[in-house]
């Protein structure tokens, strides 16, 4: 213990150097913990969040019997489970594929197709947002167009809550498919070569080589990112649903209303802080036993999977 | 937070290379080539295609738009959106300095800390480092939520309608801390063995020998730094009302795409009557000039963004 100390002591330049990260971490993550008091109190301005009347479990008793934390935990859970089944058949099918492409001209056109996979990664929010209205706007839209050219009657694309399922596993993969095909494009790279070339030897073909040698080479790398994404299968990607479906759109929350745009109205629109951070907590708590569960199960079976 | 090194990826990663001698193709590999071809062909064309959609509508005339909707190639070519921006530039003009600022100052303050953090985070000698590795590792783990963040913001912070309440936020991330260990931990440990027995301090080390060789690690971190300010508008939403004259430029993209009025101003201090205005063209053009940088940067910057997933993506 005090050699430990002493040791603290001679690197103390270290811990120095850490401390503008330390401070930050305090200030922007620990500091607001304490924060999710306001959940069981009845928060107003004039009390703060200390002050107001002390209610209990009165706002999780309320999301609970007006069924909106079921569905709020049942859009942002489905969604999830959507964009990591199709996410990763398409990031593993596309990277399998370029790999297959070797000559010079093909080189050339994977660089290409590479690049403009990968551009949508760059763009904001806002401007898929942007993109959206330009393709599904009722008046001017894309679709809407080729549909009136065509004969067809127009639809209303931001008034039917159906449809919009479909759009956002379309934008989600339009966005994520360059990027994590990268991610496995380098694990492909990663796989040693000489079993790729005693395959070869053997006499098997492209279809035996990616059956055998490449696919279970990338189970590492899809089971850790699978875990990564059930550690996190509780958070929803703000950005995304916010701006695709047109900014606190009421006609689709049926079908598009997920824990962080609950969250954010209930900040923003109903000013109703005390069921926001309700719903707040209740997605930190759940998705916090999620990873630790998660996590000691994988530990348990293959320990060089684990997160932590 | 250990780090299992057998699951860790070779960085530079050359995406136009292939796994696998490949000398023969074969009739197989022939076929899975034309499938690929095709197929990620039609992806590509899918991703290029908003793109293309909001530079053509960017630039066709308004009567048309309103006729016919928007298309691929504009019916009638028409500067009008552009023009109308450019009479009345201070609004974009101001914008764009605040967002420049952000991204410049954001960066440089936050690299700075990360590598700092990272590399005494990575050197086996500092007791520490797991404890404080796992302290910053826990933030992503549990975390109080957005209403109790606002409040600290507004309340504890005073930062309302304050620029900093956007900047500061976003100096580093956990992931960002994670990457930049990850690649600082690939600088051999004997330099700054050797360093400290020629009488160098840890910080001398870190700022006269570590930072100048991590160049590579500097620039991927910084990037996506930099694409993270440039693209803000979450903050900036949450904390900038209409108070704040000229606000960064997602936001001002934001506004005119779902209030309009921005659009309505500047056609009124050009004199052009509410009817004539070019809406839908200009939420067009605002578009593509809040993204336009990053499409003429994207060619240069893309290997590094490829490197930092290839290296940060898997583990921790």
């Amino acid at each position: 213990m005090k050699g430990k100390i002493r040791n603290i002591v001679k690197k103390r330049t270290l811990l120095f150097m850490c401390i503008p990260a330390i401070v930050f971490f305090f200030i922007f993550s620990y500091l607001p913990m304490p924060g999710v008091w306001l959940a069981f109190v009845r928060f107003n301005y004039r009390d703060g969040i200390f002050g107001s009347p002390f209610v209990g479990l009165e706002n999780f008793r309320f999301l609970i019997l007006s069924r909106q934390l079921w569905n709020l935990t049942r859009n942002t859970i489905l969604y999830n489970v959507a964009f990591i089944i199709t996410g990763n058949i398409l990031q593993i099918t596309v990277a399998i594929l370029f790999n297959e492409m070797a000559g010079r001209r093909l080189r050339i056109y994977k660089k290409v197709s590479q690049s403009i996979m990968f551009l949508p990664y760059f763009i904001s929010a806002v401007v898929i947002g942007v993109f959206a209205y330009n393709l599904l706007n009722v008046q001017t839209g894309f679709i809407n167009s080729i549909l009136k050219q065509a004969g067809r009657s127009t639809v209303n694309f931001y008034s039917i809550p159906g449809l919009w399922p479909f759009i956002i596993v379309l934008a989600y993969l339009w966005q994520s498919t360059g990027y994590g095909s990268i991610v496995y494009f380098a694990a492909i790279m990663g796989i040693d070569s000489e079993m790729m070339e005693a395959s070869e030897i053997d006499g098997a073909n492209a279809f035996q080589r990616i059956r055998y040698i490449i696919l279970p080479c990338l189970k590492p790398t899809f089971v850790i990112l699978l875990l990564f994404a059930l550690g996190g299968i509780m958070k929803g990607n703000f950005g995304l649903f916010y701006n695709l479906t047109g900014a606190n759109n009421m006609a689709l929350f049926e079908t598009t209303d997920i824990i962080e745009t609950f969250v954010f109205r209930s900040l923003n629109v109903n000013f109703n802080f005390s069921m926001g951070s309700a719903v707040g907590l209740y997605q930190s708590l759940f998705g916090f036993v999620l990873v630790m569960t998660v996590n000691t199960i994988v530990k348990k079976i293959e320990p060089d999977y684990s997160l932590f | 937070m250990q780090n299992n090194t057998n699951n860790e990826f070779v960085p530079n990663v050359d995406i136009t290379k292939s796994q696998g001698s490949q000398k023969v193709i074969d009739k197989s590999q022939r076929l899975i080539q034309v499938i690929g071809v095709v197929f990620t062909g039609f992806i590509s064309l899918l991703c290029i295609l908003p793109f293309v959609l909001i530079i053509s509508a960017s630039f066709t005339e308004e009567r048309s738009i309103t006729l016919y909707g928007f298309s691929l190639i504009p019916r009638s070519v028409s500067l009008d959106a552009y023009n109308l921006i450019l009479r009345n530039p201070r609004q974009v003009l101001g914008s764009y300095g605040v967002t420049i600022g952000m991204t410049l100052i954001g960066t440089m303050v936050g690299l700075f800390i990360i590598a700092m953090t990272g590399y005494a985070l990575q050197r086996p000698d500092f007791p520490l480092r797991n404890a404080i590795s796992f302290y910053i590792y826990f933030t992503t783990l549990f975390s109080g939520g957005l209403i109790p963040f606002y409040m600290m913001i507004t309340q504890t912070l005073k930062l309302k309608d304050n620029y900093l309440a956007v900047l500061l936020p976003l100096l580093m991330s956990p992931w960002l801390i994670i990457l930049m260990k990850n690649f600082l931990k690939s600088i051999p440990h004997s330099i700054t063995e050797s360093a400290t027995i020629d009488g160098a301090g840890d910080f001398y080390i870190f700022l006269k020998i570590i930072f100048p060789t991590a160049k590579p690690a500097l620039a991927t971190v910084g990037l996506f730094l930099a694409l993270t300010y440039w693209n803000e508008w979450y903050n900036s939403m949450l904390f900038l009302s209409s108070k704040v004259t000229y606000r960064p430029l997602q936001l001002f993209l934001y506004n005119t795409i779902n209030e309009a009025r921005y659009i309505r101003d500047s056609a009124a201090a050009a004199n052009i009557p509410a009817i004539d205005i070019p809406m839908e063209s200009m939420k067009m053009a605002t578009a593509v000039i809040a993204t336009g940088p990053i499409i003429f940067a994207y060619p240069f910057v893309q290997k590094y963004f490829i490197q930092g997933i290839t290296v940060g993506a898997v583990k921790g």
